[in-house]
């Protein structure tokens, strides 16, 4: 009994492992082969439309509310110590350093890191990755690399028109709702906001960019066999990205702090 | 006479389970073998192997007198471009039109405009019987008939010295079955290429072999010229070939149902 669940625990940190290292390896290859010639110009400019153009509704209907639901709050937090003036910092602090790039991140990776374990993973189960490999073209080039390169620079300027969006929605709630004067309401918003703040938004973006794709594309190449084995790759896919977002959020926040 | 392609004591196995336990087989220039055997005996990965899409545990895989196994990525990317491969569920590129199906690896190898490339598909589908209209559709417009015969105009685009049918005619009906076949003796004829064919089909086998091999268990248990096929005196292949219900594949496949 006591060795079974011993021998439960050993399995587990071993699959645990195995796992790591597989994704490890993944990542090494798929960057060494993204940095590598030839580069498909026109499967990259296909992702980067599919993340960075059809992500924007979503990612501005998020952010918008975002913004509008925080205003809201931080007024009725600060009006206890009568600090309402400072809604507007709160607002654009809070969306271009940590709502932005984390709302964005979660967004995209629901909906792009889905869709690439599901198309990846289709091509695996129907032997179009064995068929690419046949016909002399590198699967990790021509499916990973695009996917990786798009994530990596469309995040930021989904993030940045996320943040324009975000603090609009504080913006029309502080103005319309909360009675703020509309111009002092846009000079607090830039009184205290630093390019540094963007930057970090901007900087974390790039990497949730690229952990969803490498997610995405990581459980759709090891995809199993059969409707199932897609259906899971799908799941895996998302949930790994949104946690490794939330991980690498910490990360950089910490790397980041005090700047 | 060198055999074009001489296979000698594969084996392969996948988690602890011997797949292949010694597959020997010969193939001389312009010749067409296919390969017979039950599900699971290990011809898929016997393909998989002599393209080096699978690495095998031990024998050699000799092309034209020089040894494929475990040769490096550049010398296995060379050897690809002197094969074509049709996949048994056609494994054409869903998100591409079929002209570019077709000229895949063309484009890769060599610059061409659009209209060059379309003009070489156009040409490649009248040969194999199709209207140009098809390859402006995409291959989930196309019958599975169709998709085959795609299949086939991709394998043969490059004109390979080689090409591999993985069960050609799988899922189609005997008349399309028929036309697959003769397609395919047609083709392979007008190359001077050598063939390797994975088949279940005995009809389609009387029509496109010269030679036969049945691997069973992991092993070649008969190969011989496709006139002798009926007469090998070989129970396993004598009930594989006239398709009887009982004998000993039957107890074969049930005893390793059972384990």
């Amino acid at each position: 009994m006591k060795l079974s669940f011993l021998r439960q625990i050993g399995q587990a940190a071993f699959q645990f492992l195995a796992s790591f290292g597989r994704i490890a390896f993944f990542t090494a290859s798929a960057v060494r082969w993204t940095l590598q010639p030839p580069y498909y110009g026109r499967q990259i400019g296909r992702q980067i439309i599919d993340i960075g153009y059809y992500s924007l509704p979503v990612v501005g209907l998020t952010t918008l509310f975002s913004g509008m639901v925080l205003a809201l709050q931080s007024y009725t937090g600060f009006a206890r110590f009568s600090a309402e003036d400072t809604v507007a910092t709160v607002v654009v602090l809070s969306v271009t350093r940590e709502l932005g790039p984390v709302l964005a991140g979660l967004m995209v990776a629901g909906r792009i890191g889905a869709s690439m374990a599901a198309e990846i993973g289709t091509m695996r189960v129907t032997d179009q990755i064995d068929a690419l490999d046949t016909l002399s073209t590198r699967p990790m080039q021509y499916l990973v690399a695009p996917r990786l390169l798009a994530g990596t620079i469309c995040l930021p300027f989904l993030v940045i028109i996320g943040d324009i969006i975000g603090v609009f929605g504080g913006y029309i709630v502080g103005v319309y709702r909360l009675g703020f004067n509309a111009s002092l309401y846009l000079s607090r918003t830039l009184q205290f906001l630093e390019i540094s703040d963007v930057m970090l938004g901007v900087i974390k973006a790039a990497v949730f960019g690229f952990l969803i794709a490498l997610m995405g594309c990581y459980h759709g190449y090891h995809s199993g066999r059969g409707a199932e084995g897609v259906g899971l790759a799908t799941t895996n896919a998302v949930v790994s990205s949104s946690i490794f977002i939330l991980i690498a959020n910490y990360i950089v926040t910490a790397l980041f702090f005090g700047v | 006479m060198t055999a074009k392609i001489k296979i000698d004591n594969l084996q392969k196995s996948f988690s602890g389970k011997a797949v292949l336990k010694g597959v020997s087989l010969e193939v001389a220039e312009q010749e067409s073998l296919v390969i017979i055997g039950t599900s699971g005996c290990g011809k898929s990965v016997t393909l998989k192997c002599l393209l080096g899409l699978v690495s095998p545990d031990g024998g050699t895989i000799m092309i034209d007198g020089i040894d494929t196994v475990g040769q490096s990525r550049k010398a296995r990317e060379d050897m690809l471009h002197r094969f074509g491969m049709t996949f048994q569920f056609g494994a054409l590129f869903d998100s591409l039109p079929i002209w570019e199906n077709i000229t895949f690896r063309l484009r890769q190898k060599v610059k061409m405009t659009k209209e060059e490339a379309r003009k070489i598909a156009t040409d490649i589908v009248a040969q194999l019987g199709l209207g140009a209209h098809v390859i402006d559709q995409y291959p989930a417009e196309l019958s599975g008939g169709m998709q085959k015969r795609v299949a086939l105009a991709r394998a043969i685009a490059d004109k390979p010295e080689i090409l591999l049918f993985d069960e050609p005619t799988s899922g189609l009906d005997p008349i399309t079955g028929g036309v697959i076949d003769n397609l395919i003796k047609d083709s392979v004829k007008r190359l001077g290429a050598t063939a390797i064919t994975i088949s279940h089909d005995m009809a389609s086998v009387r029509r496109i072999a010269d030679k036969v091999a049945m691997i069973h268990q992991g092993v070649v248990i008969w190969c011989g010229p496709v006139a002798e096929m009926d007469d090998t005196g070989i129970p396993e292949v004598d009930q594989f070939v006239h398709g009887k219900a009982q004998g000993p594949l039957t107890n074969a496949i049930n005893k390793e149902a059972q384990s």
